[in-house]
C-alpha cells in the first residue's frame, strides 16, 4: 500500500517502541518476579483494612439481623439492592471487552482485556455477597438452589426472577472464571518456563502441562471464540434478569419495558468507568504504559462517551413515557425523582453520567490522564447513584401516602459499602502480584500482527 | 544470540515398556513468519513436520501444517441442548407434576417463565462442555511440566521461540537432504533429539 493511500492520520502502534517478543515477556513478567512496592503494599493494607471493616459489620448484620440496617416497612430495599446491582454493572466490561470484541476482532482489547476480566470477576463477588446478606438468614442461602430435601421436596419457585437472578449471577460468575482462566493458561505457562523452586511448581500446575503445540494452539482459539460467543448473550441476559427483578413488580419508576436495555448499558458504561479507573492506577503503579497506551485510553473514552449516551436517551424516554403513560402514580414518581427530598441524588446522576462524559467528545479530553481519571470516577459515583434512585426514591413514596418514609443509611451500611470496595482492591491487588496482568501470548500475537501490516505498507 | 543448553530440553521419555524411538529434528526459530515459510518448504520437500510449538497461535499454521478443523464446536453444541433441555424438562416436572403451585392463576407449564433459567443452564452446560473437551482432548490436567519430550521441546516456545518438529521415518529419511533444506530455512538452531513411539 502506498503512503497516499494510507489511512490519515496515521494509526498509533497498540504497542509502543516496538519491543521483541522477549522483551513484551520480560516486561508483563517484571512486576511478578520483583518484591511489591511500598505503593503495593500501602494500597494492600488499606484495601485489607476495609475489608476487615466490612467483614466485622457483617457478622454483625448477621448477628443482630437487618435492624442493624436503614430499612423499614416502606423501604425494604436500601443499600443493599443499590450494591448489588452496582457491582454487577461493573463485572459487565470485562466479558464485554475479552468476549465480544473479541468476536468483532478488536485488536486493542489485548492489553486490558486480563485485567477487566479479573474486575468482572471481584465484582460479581462484591454484588453476590449483598443479597446473600440482605436475606436475614443468610445461613439458609443454600435454600435458593434446587437440590432434594425432606420439605417435599420442595422446590424453588422457576417463575420468581429472584430465582432467576439466582441461576444468571451463579452461571455468570462460573462462565467469566473459566473464561478468565482459560486465558491464563499459556500465560501460566511462561511465567512456569521463567521461574525456579515453588513458583515454577505453582505456575506449572496452573499451566496444567501446556506446550504450546499448534494442535493446542488450534483448539486453543477455536475454544475461546466458543466462550466468548458464549459469554457474549450471557452477559446481556444476567443484567436484562437483574433488570426483572424491578420491572416484572408493580411498583411505580420500576415496571417500565425499557429496564432490560437501559441496565445492560448502564452496566457497560459503568464497568467501562470501572476499568478505566483500575488501568489508569494500573499502568502507572506497573509501569505497563508501553502495553496499555494513550490509544487504549482513548477507545476506552469513546465507549464510555457512547453508552453515556444510551444511558442519557434512556433518562429521557423513561421521563417521556412516565409522562405519556398519563398514570399519576408513574408520573408522580418522576416528579418526586427530580424534585422530592432526593433530588439531589437524582442531580448528581444526571451531573455525573450525562454532563461529565460529553468532555469525551474533544480528543484533548479522552488523552488527558487526569481529566480521565476524574471523569471514569465520577461515571463511577454517577452510576452508584443510578441504582439508588431506581431502588430508593421509587420506594420510598408508592400509593399510598400514609406509608410514605425515608431512608437513611446507618453507619452499618456504609462501612459494608466500604467493606465490598476493600474485597474488590484487596482481590485486583493480589491478582496484580500473581497473575500476568496483561496476556503474554495476545500481545505478542498482536505484535507480529503489526509487524506483518508494517511491512505490507513499506 | 541467545544459545540453547541441550540439557534445556526436555529428557526424552525413558519408560521400558516404551520399545521403539525416533529421533527427532527440532528447528528453532526465532520469527513467525519464518517459521511458517519452513514448514511449507519441509513439508512440500517430503518432510514429515511432527508438531510446532510458538509462544503464540501463528496465523495461517493450521492449513500450513494440514491440520483438519477441530470438532470442538460440536462439545459446545450438544452440551448446550443436553443442559437446556434438561433443565427445561425439570422446571416443567417440578411445577407440573411434582408440586403445582397457582401463582396468580396462570397456568403450571409457563413457558415463558421458565426460559431466564432454561438458557442460563444451556450457557453454563455449554461452556463447561466445550473446556472439559477442551482439556481432555489436549490432555490438559494440573501437572509441574508438560508431559513427555518432545512436546515442550524447548523452554523458549513459551517466551519468543518457535520449535519445528521435524519426525524421522526409517528408511523415508534422508540426513544430508534434511541438512541441505533446513540451512536455508534461517534458523537459529538445529537440535536433535528423541521421542518415544508406544
Amino acid at each position: 500500500m502506498s503512503a497516499s493511500t494510507a489511512a490519515w492520520p496515521p494509526r498509533e502502534s497498540l504497542v509502543e517502541g516496538a519491543p521483541s517478543y522477549a522483551e513484551v515477556t520480560r516486561e508483563i513478567a517484571a512486576p511478578l518476579e520483583r518484591p511489591a512496592t511500598t505503593a503495593w503494599w500501602v494500597a494492600f493494607l488499606v484495601a485489607a483494612s476495609a475489608l476487615a471493616l466490612g467483614i466485622a459489620l457483617v457478622a454483625y448484620t448477621i448477628n443482630v439481623g437487618i435492624g442493624a440496617w436503614g430499612l423499614n416497612r416502606t423501604v425494604g430495599w436500601g443499600f443493599d439492592i443499590t450494591n448489588f446491582v452496582f457491582w454487577v454493572g461493573i463485572g459487565h466490561a470485562g466479558t464485554l471487552i475479552s468476549a465480544i470484541l473479541l468476536l468483532l476482532r478488536q485488536q486493542w482489547r489485548t492489553s486490558i482485556a486480563r485485567a477487566a476480566e479479573a474486575m468482572t470477576i471481584f465484582a460479581v463477588m462484591c454484588a453476590g455477597i449483598f443479597p446473600l446478606i440482605h436475606m436475614g438468614r443468610p445461613w439458609l442461602a443454600f435454600w435458593m438452589f434446587p437440590y432434594p430435601n425432606t420439605r417435599g421436596s420442595l422446590w424453588v419457585n422457576y417463575r420468581s426472577p429472584l430465582v432467576w437472578d439466582v441461576f444468571a449471577i451463579s452461571t455468570y460468575f462460573t462462565v467469566s472464571l473459566l473464561f478468565w482462566y482459560l486465558g491464563m493458561i499459556p500465560d501460566f505457562a511462561t511465567m512456569r518456563d521463567r521461574a525456579r523452586g515453588l513458583r515454577q511448581k505453582l505456575y506449572g500446575w496452573l499451566s496444567l502441562g501446556w506446550d504450546g503445540s499448534a494442535r493446542s494452539w488450534q483448539r486453543y482459539e477455536k475454544a475461546c471464540l466458543l466462550l466468548a460467543g458464549l459469554a457474549t448473550p450471557l452477559v446481556v441476559s444476567v443484567h436484562t434478569i437483574v433488570s426483572f427483578d424491578f420491572s416484572t413488580s408493580v411498583i411505580p419508576g420500576w415496571h417500565t419495558t425499557i429496564f432490560p436495555p437501559y441496565f445492560v448499558a448502564g452496566a457497560v458504561f459503568s464497568g467501562f468507568a470501572m476499568v478505566m479507573t483500575l488501568l489508569l492506577i494500573t499502568r502507572r503503579v506497573m509501569r505497563l504504559e508501553r502495553l496499555i497506551t494513550l490509544r487504549h485510553l482513548d477507545y476506552m473514552a469513546k465507549v464510555l462517551l457512547t453508552t453515556g449516551l444510551i444511558v442519557g436517551f434512556a433518562y429521557a424516554t423513561e421521563v417521556f413515557i412516565a409522562w405519556y403513560s398519563a398514570s399519576r402514580f408513574e408520573r408522580f414518581t418522576f416528579w418526586n425523582r427530580a424534585f422530592g427530598p432526593y433530588a439531589w441524588a437524582y442531580w448528581l446522576m444526571v451531573f455525573c453520567n450525562i454532563v461529565v462524559p460529553q468532555m469525551f467528545w474533544f480528543a484533548r479530553a479522552r488523552r488527558s490522564l487526569p481529566l480521565l481519571f476524574t471523569g471514569a470516577l465520577l461515571v463511577n459515583v454517577g452510576m452508584w447513584f443510578e441504582r439508588f434512585n431506581i431502588v430508593v426514591i421509587s420506594l420510598h413514596r408508592d400509593y399510598l401516602p400514609s406509608s410514605w418514609s425515608l431512608y437513611v443509611p446507618t453507619p452499618t451500611e456504609l462501612g459494608i459499602l466500604l467493606g465490598s470496595f476493600g474485597l474488590f482492591f484487596t482481590c485486583f491487588l493480589l491478582f496484580v502480584r500473581v497473575a500476568p496482568v496483561v496476556a503474554f501470548h495476545e500481545v505478542k500475537h498482536t505484535l507480529a500482527l503489526q509487524r506483518e501490516e508494517d511491512h505490507a505498507h513499506v | 544470540m541467545h544459545t540453547f543448553d541441550t540439557h534445556e530440553l526436555a529428557v526424552p521419555h525413558r519408560d521400558p515398556a516404551v520399545v521403539e524411538r525416533r529421533r527427532v529434528h527440532a528447528l528453532v526459530f526465532d520469527d513467525p513468519t519464518r517459521t511458517l515459510a519452513a514448514v511449507k518448504r519441509l513439508r512440500a520437500e517430503g518432510f514429515d513436520v511432527g508438531d510446532v510449538h510458538s509462544p503464540f497461535p501463528v496465523h495461517g499454521m493450521e492449513e500450513a501444517l494440514g491440520m483438519r478443523p477441530t470438532r470442538l464446536a460440536w462439545a459446545t453444541l450438544i452440551g448446550g441442548l443436553a443442559g437446556g433441555s434438561l433443565k427445561l424438562l425439570f422446571q416443567s416436572w417440578v411445577h407440573i407434576v411434582d408440586w403445582p403451585m397457582n401463582i396468580g392463576g396462570k397456568p403450571d407449564f409457563s413457558l415463558p417463565a421458565l426460559v431466564p433459567v432454561t438458557f442460563e443452564l444451556t450457557v453454563l452446560v455449554a461452556a463447561f462442555a466445550t473446556l472439559g473437551a477442551l482439556f481432555v482432548r489436549r490432555r490438559l490436567y494440573p501437572r509441574p511440566r508438560p508431559e513427555r519430550a518432545p512436546r515442550q521441546p524447548h523452554l523458549g516456545v513459551t517466551d519468543d521461540r518457535f520449535v519445528v518438529l521435524v519426525m524421522e521415518h526409517d528408511g523415508a529419511f534422508s540426513p544430508g537432504r534434511f541438512r541441505a533444506v533446513s540451512s536455508a530455512l534461517g534458523a537459529q538452531e538445529v537440535i536433535e533429539a528423541w521421542e518415544a513411539v508406544a
